[in-house]
């Protein structure tokens, strides 16, 4: 009897066991002529955001390049050092050539495991570190689609207060508020854009109840830097309106949704492999915009005042052609003092490193 | 600080509590009887993914609330089986049992990504005032204007309270974590106490799940939990196994958990961080003051966590 019930025990233990990693997704091994790409997530491929989006340009990968590539990933990978060397470690183990790494928070230990693996060649998204030989950093300038995106809330907005749920106070997240409220501002001067931090890039809960607190506050229209749209569903409860973040995302609150600014990271992956394969691949950062394809916003809803449309479409043909930089001067600092003066504009060292609000905006700088 | 900002603070605190409520609430059963289930975490999401699947299928709000509640008890029927018949590991079997759910999960929900709930089920879960208690001034926003789960949490609370100390069954199944041998030797049936309450205790944990997808968050999140059914689990120690107490435990700690982007409204020269991290050094505080206070063993189930072996009565 007690044999009978080790063996049952043992069976649920590994039928447990194995539908886990069945869920689990990323397939072990690689052969030889196949070269195998792993990628590397903050969050769940289901967040139907950030990730979602790399996931997608994953897919658009094995689309382009069919059976030359067999592509591996690994989900909700935590930002500390530990995880992330292991994850990777994983990966090259099983046989990756090349790891796209896709959070801030996974620099320092991209740096290190590239020192380590001179035949593997990284990519690190939003970071600045890099390297000459096997490790580059990609991005790309969402924040020229934020500034449109501040168009349509500026534009939309009854109570000129426009609240905006951000992740961290990273430079990455500040470039993204202050595109938001310059675009805002050169429509509707009296804006104010209200910032909260949640302090987490995947928390639906948590991301709701920021957006809830904006909205006790008056603000009638709601953006994020979050991965999940909570903050639409938040808004649309509350009768507000929401601009979204990462991939269009037409159904998650229908009767508040704007538009959105959106990734398109297919193309990019699928040239820098092409590269690699054609072995004409040069270790060169990438910083893309809309005129690469890279970044877009996503087609206006019905909700969107009559006028906008029109108003980014010429801007866009503007950002694209180059004769518009959406972080030209004169701009001011969040106590009105001159940040950048008339006929100047952020250069890219500066916009990568930003830590200070425009005017109009309404939040703390976390100095961690 | 105004009165406003309060009133706001405490409405949203309600809200946010309440997924806390009932999986804190379940897990009290699964403890009376004895049971540490650390697969909370994983029957939320259980309860979370198939509460939300049946809403699409039957645009029934019920339907989907029992749906969500058989799935979290049948979380918690594989967990009872190893633990309760097999007297496997309680700590080991609950951690599967929420990675378990966290993969059931992110599995079921794969093509649901980017849907909403019906309408129908949407709009049954929109706040509704209730008549009188809704008019009194600060108490109505906070407790009386808010949907029907929270509504749920106070009756719920409010019965297992009378349940668990004031009815026969209540009494037995206080026997049964205390001291099994001795509930065996009255004419007690351990096992069928131990099964039904983890069962319970699941189905409540699957309703944690189900106000989540189904009225928090009407749009489907993988991971929608994100680590809440943890703090359940130590909610039950802070609420010294009582119901009435886990009611206003979960909402403090709903509380602790929204304080720090509310407070983000002013200028304070406090890290956000540290706000972020209060309501697990509420905890660690709790756990000190529990294990040095003098109710020490009287309100911990004496055999909590431990299987029961009739043959060694």
């Amino acid at each position: 009897m007690t044999s009978f019930k080790r063996l049952t025990l043992l069976l649920l233990a590994l039928m447990l066991a194995v539908s886990v990693t069945a869920c689990g997704g990323a397939p072990a091994g690689g052969t030889k002529d196949v070269l195998t790409v792993g990628f590397i997530y903050v969050g769940p491929i289901g967040d139907g955001g950030y990730t979602f989006a790399h996931n997608e340009g994953r897919l658009y990968l094995e689309k382009e390049l069919g059976s030359k590539v067999k592509t591996i990933y690994r989900e909700s990978v935590l930002e500390n050092a530990q995880d992330i060397e292991k994850a990777m470690n994983d990966m090259i183990a099983q046989g990756a050539k090349v790891i796209f790494a896709t959070s801030f928070g996974y620099m320092n230990s991209v740096d290190k495991i590239a020192k380590e693996n001179p035949n593997v060649k990284f990519f690190h998204c939003s970071g600045y570190m890099s390297n000459t030989t096997n490790f580059v950093n990609y991005f790309g300038r969402i924040e020229q689609a934020r500034y449109l995106s501040g168009i349509v809330a500026g534009m939309k907005t009854k109570s000129n207060k426009l609240g905006y749920v951000g992740a961290f106070s990273i430079p990455e997240v500040v470039r993204g508020i202050n595109a938001y409220a310059l675009g805002a501002q050169s429509v509707n001067p009296a804006v104010v854009v209200k910032v909260r931090w949640t302090h987490t890039w995947y928390d639906p809960a948590k991301e709701k109840e920021a957006a809830v607190s904006l909205l006790d506050e008056g603000c009638d229209v709601i953006a994020q830097h979050q991965d999940t749209t909570s903050a639409q569903v938040a808004a649309e409860e509350k009768g507000a309106f929401a601009i979204g973040y990462n991939t269009d995302s037409p159904k998650a609150a229908p009767k508040a949704y704007l538009t959105a600014p959106i990734w398109n990271w297919g193309p990019y992956y699928a040239a820098q492999v092409k590269a690699i394969l054609d072995n004409t691949w040069k270790p060169v950062n990438y910083w893309g915009g809309m005129k690469d394809g890279i970044v877009a916003l996503a087609p206006l809803t019905s909700l969107v005042p009559a006028g906008a449309k029109a108003k980014i479409d010429a801007l866009t043909a503007k950002i694209k052609d180059g004769s518009f930089n959406i972080f030209s001067g004169p701009i001011l600092d969040q106590d009105g003092k001159e940040k950048i003066a008339a006929g100047s504009a952020v250069d890219d060292a500066g916009q990568l490193s930003m830590d200070w609000f425009v005017k109009g905006v309404e939040g703390t700088i976390e100095k961690n | 600080m105004d009165l406003a900002f309060l009133v706001d603070l405490f409405t949203a605190a309600v809200q946010v509590g309440t997924i806390l409520v009932f999986a804190t609430l379940g897990e009290i059963l699964s403890e009376k009887a004895g049971n540490l289930n650390l697969g909370v975490e994983g029957m939320m999401l259980m309860g979370a993914v198939i509460g939300f699947t049946t809403s699409l299928a039957t645009a029934s709000p019920l339907l989907s609330i029992l749906g969500a509640m058989l799935a979290g008890a049948f979380g918690a029927l594989i967990y009872a089986f190893l633990t309760v018949s097999l007297r496997a590991n309680q700590t080991v079997t609950g951690l599967s049992l929420t990675i378990f759910g966290t993969g059931f999960a992110s599995f079921l929900g794969q093509n649901l990504m980017g849907l909403r709930v019906p309408e129908a089920v949407n709009r049954f879960f929109d706040p509704v005032l209730v008549p009188g208690l809704s008019a009194i001034p600060v108490l109505g926003p906070i407790f009386f204007r808010q949907n029907l789960f929270v509504y749920l949490g106070y009756v719920l609370c409010v019965v297992l309270g009378i349940y668990l100390g004031h009815t026969r069954p209540g009494l037995n199944l206080a026997m049964v974590g205390e001291n099994p041998a001795a509930a065996d030797a009255a004419g007690i049936s351990v096992t069928r106490y131990k099964y039904t309450h983890i069962l319970l205790g699941g189905a409540l944990c699957g309703l944690s799940g189900a106000y989540l997808s189904l009225a928090y968050i009407p749009n489907w999140q993988e991971n929608v939990s994100a680590g809440r059914g943890w703090i359940a689990v130590a909610l039950v120690i802070f609420c010294a196994w009582s119901p009435y107490r886990a009611l206003f435990s979960a909402f403090l700690f709903g509380c602790l958990d929204i304080l720090g982007v509310r407070l983000q409204k002013f200028d304070i020269n406090i890290s956000q961080y540290f706000f972020d991290a209060i309501p697990y050094l509420a905890t660690i505080l709790i756990l000190i003051f529990a294990t040095l206070g003098k109710k020490k063993g009287r309100v911990t189930p004496a055999a909590l966590g431990l299987a029961y072996f009739r043959e060694e009565r």
